[in-house]
C-alpha cells in the first residue's frame, strides 16, 4: 500500500498533521496503535492556558482543528490575565476527555483523502538516507513519500510508581520498543525525558464545603475565529481550589526515598514548570502551602483530576498524602499518580520546517521533539503536516518567525537551543509578545494558511472582511471630533482636565489611559463586532509600545535577512570562542539572527561571524 | 582562537628586564624547542624555570621562564613568559625565535581579546585592561585597575539583577496567573524599585564625564598675540625646553604638545602659533591650525601682557572665544601694569609670570578649581569611560524612565515589562551578555510553579 504522506501516532500532533496533509489533497494515512485513543488527553484535562491558549488561536488561524474541537467539547472556559494587558490574555478551557476525542475522530473521518489505520509501527524503511515507508508488527508494509512521526510519550515509555515500574504508555497501552533504537541507529541522538500525572479522585467523596470554587467566565468565548459559542455559560462545570499543608509536607519528607524520582529509580529529566509535589516540597522548603486544583475530566465519568499533585510515590504513601488535604480527608483515589519516562530525539537535529536533518522526507512533531503539552504538540503537528505537503508540491516550507507567532517561537527555540527538559511555551519566551496576541492571531497567520491550501475560501473571506472593518473603524475614529458640545457623560467623567474646547479626535482621545472604546461606540456610524472593537482599541491605545516592539522586530529581521551559507566551515573562522564554534557547528543556523539566539554564542562571536561572512561571501550574497 | 601568539610585553629599550609573553595551545612545546634547562613540558604549572634561550648551539640570553598551564591563566590558555636581560637586540631575537618555531606576532590587545573570548574577563574588564596599558596619569591608572577588578561590571550586574528580579516577578504572574501564592506586583512596588535603579544609573552617568577626563585628560590650548610669552609659560609648566623660545615674534609655528599632571589628572598643553593677520605662508598655516585646535580644546588660556595695553585685534579675538571655557592669564606681572581689564567680560582672570618659581601657581590652581580636579580624585572610580558604554547606559536609563512614566499612568504591567526588558538588555550589552535564558532560570529558581 502506498501513500503520499503517512503520520504515525494519533495524538494531538498526529491529528493536526494528518488533517493538514490531507487537506492539501494528498493521500494520507494516520497510523495509530489504538483508534479509541485518538486525540486522547492522558494528563491535564485543560486546553489552552497562558501562551498555550494563543497557540490554539494560531492553530485555528492556520486551518487546524484544535480550536473548533475544543469549542465543541469543553466543560468550562475562562480568559486568563484579563487585567494585566492585552498580550498576556489567554483562553483556558476544561476539555471533556470523552467528547474531545470523539469530535476529533469525527472531523478526521470527514476528510476524504485521509485513511485511519490501526497498526503498531515497528520499523522504518530507509534507503539512501531517505524515508520510504514503515513496517508494522502485523508484518504489513506501508510505503510513502513523506513520513511524519508523532509518537508522543510512547517511545520506550516506562511508568513509575514508587520503586515499581512497568514498560507501558499511558492507559496501559503498549509502548513502542524498537522505534527509538531504530532512530538511534539512523543517527538520531536520543534523550530520556520524564513527566508525571496526578491522582484522579471520586467526586462523591470530597467535602466541597471546605474548598473554594473556581468558576468559568460569564462572558462566552471561543477559541475559533469561525464559530459561535457552542455552550451555555450557566451550564459550566466548577473547579475547586485545594491547598497542601504542613502535614502533607511532613508525609512527603518522611517518605522521600520511596519516590521513584528521589529513590533513584528514574533517569529522565522532568520539566521545571511542572514539578512533582515532592520536588516542590524539597526545593521550596520554606513554603507553607502549595496550591492544587480539583478539575472535572468529563461529563461521562466521575473522575476529578487533582492538578498540582503529580508524584511518583508508592500508592500507600499517596493515600496518606491525599487524605492529609483539607476537604479530601475521606477521598477515594480512583487512579494513582505516576511518573512516565520516554525517549525523545534531540530537536537540534531538526530543520525549522520540522524535517529531520538526518533522514530526508522524515518529519517529527510533538513530544518526540522534546516538548510537553497538547497545544505545543498540535502546533508542531500542523506545521509538519503543512510542510510535508509543501515539500511534495515543490514549494518552500512555511517557517513562522518569532515576530509572527508563538508556534514560530516554539519551533525556533527547539531547533536553535534544543531542550534538556520537556519544553513548554511561556509568554516570557516570546520577546515580541505585544504583537503575538490572542486577538490578532488570524491577522498574523490566516493568509499563510490560505496560501498553503489548509484554510478554506470561507475562512479566508472572514479575514478579509475583518481587515476591512478594522481599517474602516480606524479611519472613522480619526474623523470623529469630540468637543464640549457633543461630549458624553461617560467620557467627561473619565477625563481629568477639560481639553475639549478646541475639540479632539476620537482616535487621540482613545490614547488617554482612562478613555475606553466602549465610551466611543455611541459616536460610531456603523456597528462593529466586539473583536474588531477590541483589536482597534489595543492598536491605538498601545501604539507607542507596539511601535517599540516593532523597532526591535526590525532589528531582528535585518539579521534574519543575513543568510549563512549551508556549506560554511566554522573551523575556518578565526577567533571564534570554542564553545560558540561547537554550538554553531551543531545547530548550523540558517541566518545570523538565529545564530544570536544560540546560548553560548555571545555578541563578540556574532561580530566575528558577520565580518567573516562579509569577507568570504560578499560577492555572491545579497546581504544588506 | 587556537593560534599561538607572542609579543614583547614590556616597553622596549627601558629597564633591565624585558618580558616576552606567549599564549596558545602549543606555546610550552614551542618554547621548549629554544630553551636549555629543565623539560618545560614536565615542570609544574605556575613555576619559574632558570635556563638559556638558544638558537641551535648559540646561547642567546640567560633567562627565567614562567610556565602557566590553562585554565588558570590570563587568557585561559597555556601561557609562557620569558624574562630576558633587556636590550632591544636580545629581546627581538627571542621573539624572532618564537615566531620561527610556530608563534604568530600578537596584534595589539590580542591577549586581552583572548581573555575575553575565553570568558576569563567580560567586555568592561577587557576595555579596562586596554585603558590600563594606555593610561598615562596616575588617576587613569587607578581607574583602569578598578575596572579590571570588575567594579564597574559589578555595578552594572547589580542593576541588571534588580531588573531581573522585577521581571521574574512580573513574568511569573503573566505565565502562572492561577497560582495565587505568587508575589503580587503592584504599581507602587514597581515604582519604588524602578526609582532606585533610575537613581543608580543617573549617578553612574554623572560620573561618566569625569571618567572621560580621567582617561583622556584635559586639552588646554594656550593662545594669545605673538610674543606675549606663551611658549615660556608652556616651558615653565613642563620644566623642559620642548617649545622653541626666542624673542622674535612668530617663531612657534607648529603646535607643540606636552603634558603635566595636576592633582593626578593629565593636562595636555597645546601651544599655538600667535594669532595675528600675517602674510607669511608658513606662519599662516600655523595660525589656521591654532584656530582649529582652539575649537576642540577643553580650555583656552588666553595670554595678555601686563606691560602692554590690550589692542583691538585682541579684543576681537577674545569675542570669538565665546563658546570656549577660558582663563585670561595676565603674564609678566613682575613688570609695570599698563593693562586695563575692566572692560572685558571675563570672570576668570589670573596674574602671574614665568620668572618666579611659583609664578604660575595661580594659573594651576585656577585650572584645578575650574574642573573640580581635587573632587574627581576623591570620588569612586566607577565611571563609564567610552562612548559605547555611555550610550548604552543612557538607553537603559531612558527605558527605565519610560517604565516609570508607564507606572505613573497605571498602564498594564505587560507594557511596563517591555521597557524593563529593554533596559536589562542594554545593560547586558555593556558587559557583553544578553542571554534571554537568564530570565527563565531566575523564574524557575525563585518561584515554585506548575501543576
Amino acid at each position: 500500500m502506498k501513500y503520499d504522506i503517512i503520520v504515525v501516532g494519533g495524538g494531538h500532533a498526529g491529528c493536526e498533521a494528518a488533517a493538514a496533509a490531507s487537506k492539501q489533497g494528498f493521500k494520507t494515512a494516520l497510523i495509530t496503535s489504538n483508534k479509541t485513543n485518538i486525540a486522547d488527553m492522558p494528563c491535564n484535562p485543560s486546553i489552552g492556558g497562558t501562551a498555550k491558549g494563543i497557540v490554539v488561536r494560531e492553530i485555528d488561524a492556520l486551518g487546524g482543528l484544535m480550536g473548533v474541537i475544543a469549542d465543541k467539547s469543553h466543560l468550562q472556559i475562562k480568559m486568563l490575565n484579563s487585567g494585566k494587558g492585552p498580550a498576556v490574555k489567554s483562553l483556558r478551557a476544561q476539555g471533556d476527555k470523552i467528547t474531545y476525542p470523539k469530535n476529533m475522530v469525527k472531523a478526521l473521518e470527514s476528510i476524504k483523502t485521509l485513511d485511519i489505520l490501526e497498526e503498531m509501527v515497528e520499523d522504518l524503511i530507509v534507503e539512501d538516507n531517505t524515508i520510504k515507508g514503515v513496517v508494522c508488527d502485523s508484518k504489513k508494509t506501508y510505503l510513502c513519500d513523506i513520513l511524519i512521526l508523532t509518537t508522543g510519550t510512547y517511545l520506550k515509555s516506562k511508568i513509575l510508581v514508587g520503586s515499581t515500574h512497568k514498560e507501558e504508555g499511558p492507559h496501559g497501552e503498549t509502548s513502542s520498543k524498537h522505534l527509538s533504537d531504530k532512530l538511534r541507529k539512523l543517527g538520531f541522538e536520543i534523550q530520556r525525558l520524564k513527566t508525571g500525572t496526578p491522582q484522579r479522585i471520586d467526586p462523591n467523596t470530597v467535602d466541597y464545603s471546605k474548598l473554594t470554587e473556581e468558576l468559568g467566565d460569564m462572558q462566552p468565548w471561543t477559541f475559533s475565529f469561525d464559530i459561535e459559542p457552542q455552550y451555555d455559560v450557566n451550564e459550566q462545570r466548577k473547579c475547586y481550589l485545594v491547598y497542601t499543608n504542613e502535614k502533607t509536607h511532613q508525609i512527603i519528607r518522611d517518605n522521600l526515598t520511596k519516590s521513584a524520582m528521589y529513590g533513584g529509580y528514574a533517569e529522565g529529566i522532568g520539566p521545571r514548570y511542572c514539578p512533582s509535589i515532592e520536588d516542590k516540597v524539597v526545593r521550596f522548603a520554606d513554603k507553607e502551602r502549595h496550591q492544587l486544583f480539583l478539575e472535572p475530566e468529563s461529563d461521562f465519568y466521575p473522575d476529578l483530576y487533582l492538578q498540582g499533585f503529580s508524584t511518583s510515590m508508592p500508592i500507600d504513601v499517596q493515600e496518606q498524602m491525599v487524605h492529609s488535604l483539607v476537604g479530601l480527608e475521606d477521598a477515594k483515589i480512583l487512579k494513582y499518580a505516576y511518573a512516565i519516562e520516554y525517549d525523545a530525539i534531540n530537536p537540534l537535529q531538526l530543520m525549522p520546517s520540522l524535517e529531520t536533518k538526518v533522514i530526508k522526507n522524515l518529519f517529527t512533531a510533538g513530544q518526540i521533539n522534546g516538548t510537553s503539552g497538547y497545544e505545543e504538540a498540535a502546533g508542531q503537528g500542523l506545521i509538519a503536516g503543512i510542510n510535508a505537503g509543501l515539500k511534495l508540491k515543490g514549494k518552500d516550507p512555511l517557517i513562522l518567525k518569532r515576530n509572527e507567532s508563538y508556534i514560530g517561537v516554539l519551533i525556533d527555540d527547539l531547533v536553535t537551543k534544543g531542550t534538556k527538559e520537556p519544553y513548554r511555551l511561556l509568554t516570557s519566551r516570546a520577546e515580541y509578545r505585544l504583537i503575538l496576541r490572542h486577538d490578532n492571531a488570524d491577522l498574523r497567520l490566516r493568509r499563510y494558511g490560505y496560501e498553503c491550501g489548509v484554510v478554506t475560501e470561507e475562512q479566508y473571506n472572514n479575514l478579509l472582511t475583518k481587515e476591512a472593518h478594522i481599517e474602516s473603524l480606524t479611519q472613522e475614529l480619526k474623523t470623529i471630533t469630540i468637543n464640549n458640545n457633543n461630549v458624553s457623560k461617560n467620557i467627561l467623567s473619565s477625563l481629568e482636565i477639560d481639553c475639549l474646547s478646541s475639540g479632539i479626535s476620537a482616535y487621540n482621545l482613545l490614547k488617554r489611559p482612562q478613555v475606553k472604546m466602549e465610551h466611543l461606540v455611541e459616536y460610531l456610524q456603523r456597528d462593529y463586532t466586539p473583536e474588531v472593537l477590541e483589536i482597534v482599541e489595543i492598536s491605538i491605545k498601545y501604539e507607542g509600545y507596539i511601535a517599540k516592539t516593532i523597532r526591535e522586530v526590525e532589528k531582528m529581521l535585518k539579521l534574519e535577512s543575513k543568510k549563512i551559507p549551508k556549506d560554511i566551515d566554522y573551523d575556518k573562522i578565526q577567533n571564534l570562542a570554542s564553545e560558540a564554534r561547537q554550538k554553531l557547528k551543531t545547530v548550523r543556523p540558517a541566518t545570523v539572527a538565529q545564530a544570536t539566539r544560540i546560548s553560548g554564542v555571545n555578541p563578540t562571536d556574532i561580530s566575528i561571524l558577520t565580518v567573516y561572512l562579509k569577507r568570504e561571501y560578499s560577492k555572491d550574497s545579497n546581504n544588506e | 582562537m587556537n593560534e599561538n601568539i607572542c609579543a614583547i610585553s614590556t616597553a622596549l629599550g627601558v629597564g633591565a628586564i624585558s618580558i616576552v609573553r606567549s599564549s596558545g595551545p602549543d606555546v610550552i612545546k614551542i618554547v621548549k624547542k629554544i630553551f636549555q634547562g629543565d623539560d618545560l613540558e614536565k615542570v609544574n604549572t605556575h613555576t619559574i624555570n632558570y635556563g638559556f634561550i638558544v638558537d641551535g648551539e648559540e646561547k642567546i640570553d640567560e633567562v627565567l621562564v614562567s610556565v602557566m598551564r590553562a585554565p588558570n591563566t590570563f587568557t585561559r590558555e597555556d601561557v609562557v613568559e620569558i624574562n630576558c636581560h633587556g636590550g632591544i637586540t636580545t629581546t627581538n631575537k627571542v621573539l624572532e625565535l618564537l615566531i620561527i618555531n610556530g608563534c604568530r606576532l600578537a596584534e595589539p590587545g590580542e591577549f586581552s581579546k583572548k581573555a575575553f573570548l575565553n570568558g576569563r574577563i567580560d567586555l568592561v574588564e577587557a576595555e579596562g585592561i586596554n585603558d590600563l596599558i594606555l593610561s598615562e596619569s596616575e588617576e587613569a591608572r587607578k581607574y583602569a585597575i578598578n575596572r579590571v577588578a570588575g567594579n564597574l561590571s559589578r555595578i552594572i550586574i547589580d542593576q541588571r539583577n534588580i531588573l531581573l528580579g522585577i521581571s521574574a516577578e512580573l513574568e511569573v504572574n503573566f505565565d502562572f496567573p492561577e497560582e495565587m501564592d505568587n508575589p503580587e506586583v503592584t504599581h507602587t512596588k514597581l515604582h519604588t524599585e524602578l526609582k532606585k535603579i533610575e537613581e543608580n544609573l543617573k549617578d553612574l552617568l554623572s560620573h561618566s564625564q569625569d571618567g572621560q577626563i580621567i582617561k583622556n585628560g584635559i586639552d588646554v590650548a594656550i593662545v594669545g598675540k605673538p610674543n606675549v610669552g606663551k611658549s615660556s609659560i608652556l616651558n615653565h609648566l613642563l620644566d623642559q625646553d620642548k617649545a622653541i623660545v626666542t624673542d622674535i615674534a612668530g617663531t612657534t609655528r607648529d603646535i607643540v604638545e606636552g603634558s603635566i599632571t595636576l592633582s593626578g589628572i593629565k593636562i595636555n598643553l597645546i601651544d599655538t602659533a600667535g594669532i595675528r593677520d600675517t602674510e607669511d605662508i608658513v606662519e599662516k598655516i600655523g595660525v589656521d591650525k591654532s584656530k582649529e585646535i582652539l575649537s576642540q580644546a577643553d580650555l583656552a588660556i588666553y595670554v595678555l601682557n601686563n606691560n602692554e595695553k590690550i589692542d583691538a585685534e585682541e579684543i576681537s579675538f577674545l569675542q570669538k572665544l565665546d563658546n570656549v571655557k577660558k582663563i585670561l592669564f595676565i603674564n609678566k606681572d613682575d613688570l609695570e601694569s599698563k593693562i586695563d581689564t575692566s572692560n572685558l567680560e571675563i570672570s576668570d582672570i589670573v596674574y602671574g609670570n614665568t620668572i618666579d618659581e611659583k609664578g604660575l601657581d595661580n594659573l594651576k590652581n585656577k585650572i584645578i578649581e575650574m574642573f573640580n580636579l581635587n573632587e574627581i580624585k576623591s570620588k569612586n572610580y566607577n565611571f563609564l569611560s567610552n562612548a559605547r558604554q555611555i550610550a548604552l547606559v543612557r538607553n537603559s536609563l531612558e527605558s527605565i524612565e519610560n517604565a516609570i512614566k508607564s507606572v505613573e499612568e497605571e498602564m498594564p504591567l505587560e507594557m511596563i515589562s517591555v521597557d524593563i526588558k529593554k533596559a536589562y538588555d542594554d545593560l547586558g550589552e555593556i558587559i557583553g551578555a544578553t542571554y534571554k535564558d537568564e530570565l527563565l532560570d531566575e523564574l524557575f529558581s525563585k518561584f515554585c510553579l506548575g501543576k
